[in-house]
């Protein structure tokens, strides 16, 4: 295991009771200090994955080492490196806010260390409904709590499963400040979205799952660039009824009324094919009042992807 | 050792008896004087000595045990339940904790409240009787080990229900059925036959008079039988937790 890696997945598979094969083997190095998004969508073995990290569902096979310890031989270990926020919004409901997080960090085995405490609840903005019991919480504010919760004990590893969904802007924002930030103190956070654009904002690494198979891991930006497309956008000087002749190898698109003419292109490729097709739409007198071209979102990265295993 | 995951699941569970406390303090006096009132005065004046003993004092272990029994089972089953219907197990199982951890935080707590329990049954029905213990640090220490037993036994039954009724089936169906068949409030001994062989098939005639001799020092049945008896049913419900937990029945996927 090499200094920099922190969690790492080797063949792990999950057959569920009733027959359902959530993983496919999967194989997976997380680095210390890293933003990794696991992307894909619903059923993909997002939950499954983390679940088995964490010790919620037994794997079928595989091993697991987190923060150098295995996380079946040594599960005390491996565990107190670990914090999850779950999907779901399970909570107690007669606790008080303060208690419910003192109480995660005394089950994690640390003693009591109230002004951490405090902090966490301030970042969180929870201060002030510390005495308030959990069931008079909104649903964002509980969220809150469970990522209070799952930061008590101070872990290496922060899981967060699906964690804006259904959660307003104001909680996004802040917990994606929180996130840097715990970052920057040298944390590792791993995240499971379905939205493409959590993990183009948030991630350094994306990973990719479909049907339990871990389709591709990437560094983001090198995932934008070897997948991402290129569109280029031609706005006309006059509307064109329908693509004229000849442009059949370009694959153009006709957009509003005729006005717009769109290009897709590989952003990587030795010949994009935009001179060609300037100087085709020249030698047929079709002039442009502006041009923009912009990078495929991860979405039709992902789209593609998807498509390609399915 | 994570003393602190012990106890903060004690803290947590002890946290919410406290939330009922004056109801759980309130019903086993109020019980406890209602026996008094039917047992040992209308029963009592028509039936004022077994084994020697005033009647009104040879019911209390019975009735000590009874509340025992219902309260530990609902109690052990209920902590660990609850968090399998909330869903907030996930943090349970995502913890470092030893599964003998986790039973002795849920354990310990349900069985301290069970000790109460019975110790302020003990100390109504003071207020009735006339009671001298003729051995109490082995009445204190039967009552713990039952107490312990009943929990741990409803934590099993708190694992395997699928539904807040399954949490009550057993102990009113089975355990509360035999606890009074079982020579709660008589001895098995005035049973005629064929009825006092078949009562012995019950394992609480036991528990009761193994119970009952630490009062009283006189028992329908053998001490040491009723000590194996009730060490076995103590061992059976631990290997139950362990095998449970080594499993991960009805706990993990
Ligand atoms: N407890 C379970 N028992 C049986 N099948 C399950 C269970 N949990 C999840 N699954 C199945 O496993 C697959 C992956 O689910 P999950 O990991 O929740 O996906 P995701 O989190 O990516 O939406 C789905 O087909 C789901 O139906
Ligand atoms: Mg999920």
């Amino acid at each position: 295991m090499s200094e920099n890696t922190i969690l790492r997945l080797e063949g792990v598979t999950k057959t569920y009771a009733g027959g359902v094969t959530a993983l496919s083997p999967v194989d997976l190095s997380i680095r210390k200090g890293e933003i990794f998004a696991l992307l894909g969508p619903n059923g993909a073995g997002k939950t499954t994955l983390i679940s088995i990290i964490c010790g919620i569902v037994t794997p079928s096979a595989g091993t697991i080492t987190v923060a150098g310890h295995d996380a079946q031989r040594d599960y005390k270990a491996a565990r107190r490196a670990i914090g999850l926020v779950p999907q779901e919004l399970s909570t107690d409901s007669f606790e008080s806010v303060l208690a419910t997080v003192t109480f995660s960090r005394r089950l994690f085995g640390h003693g009591p260390n109230p002004a951490y405490i405090e902090q966490i609840l301030r970042d969180l903005s929870l201060w002030d409904k510390r005495k308030s019991r959990i069931l008079e919480l909104s649903g964002g504010m509980k969220r809150r709590v469970l990522i209070a919760k799952a930061l008590a004990h101070e872990p290496q590893i922060l899981f967060l499963d699906e964690p804006t969904a259904g959660v307003d802007v104001a909680l996004r924002r802040d917990m994606w400040k929180l996130v840097h930030r715990l970052r920057d103190n040298g944390a590792t956070i791993i995240l499971t979205t379905h939205y493409i654009e959590e993990a183009e904002e948030m991630a350094d690494r994306v990973g990719v799952i479909n049907r339990g198979k871990l389709l591709l891991v990437e560094e983001k930006d090198a995932l934008m660039k070897k997948l991402g497309r290129r569109q280029l956008a031609l706005t006309l000087a006059e509307p064109l009824a329908a693509l004229p002749a000849g442009l059949e190898q370009w694959h153009l698109e006709l957009e509003a009324d005729g006005r717009i003419l769109r290009y897709t292109f590989d952003a990587q490729a030795e010949h994009t094919g935009i001179p060609s097709l300037l100087r085709a739409l020249s030698d047929r007198g079709i002039s442009f009042s502006d041009l923009e071209t912009k990078r495929s979102s991860l979405e039709d990265i992902f789209v593609d992807l998807v498509r390609e295993t399915a | 050792m994570n003393l602190n995951g012990i106890w903060a699941i004690y803290r947590f569970e002890m946290a919410r008896f406290g939330r009922t406390f004056w109801t759980s303090l309130l019903v086993p006096v109020i019980t406890t004087s209602l026996y008094f009132v039917v047992f040992g005065s209308a029963i009592g004046s028509q039936m004022r000595e077994v084994s020697g003993v005033p009647y009104g004092a040879f019911i209390v272990p019975g009735m000590m045990l009874l509340a025992i029994f219902s309260e530990s089972i609902l109690n052990g089953s209920f902590g660990i339940y609850m968090p399998k219907f909330t869903g907030t197990i996930y943090e349970l199982l995502s913890a470092p904790l030893s599964p003998f951890e986790t039973v002795l935080g849920y354990v310990g707590a349900a069985a301290t409240k069970s000790l109460v329990i019975a110790l302020i049954i003990l100390a109504t029905a003071h207020l009735f009787v006339d009671l001298t213990i003729v051995h109490p640090f082995a009445m204190i220490g039967y009552l713990v080990l039952i107490c312990v037993t009943f929990c741990l036994f409803g934590f099993v039954i708190g694992i395997f229900a699928k539904g807040f009724e399954q949490l009550q089936v057993i102990p009113l169906l089975i355990v509360t059925p035999l606890t009074f068949l079982g020579g709660a409030f008589y001895s098995v001994m005035i049973l005629p036959e064929p009825w006092r062989t078949v009562t012995l098939f019950n394992p609480v005639v036991y528990l009761i008079n193994g119970f009952r001799w630490t009062f009283f020092g006189t028992s329908d049945v053998a001490v040491a039988v009723s000590l194996s008896a009730t060490f076995a049913l103590f061992a059976a419900c631990l290997i139950a937790v362990t095998v449970i937990f080594r499993t991960g029945w009805r706990l993990k996927h």
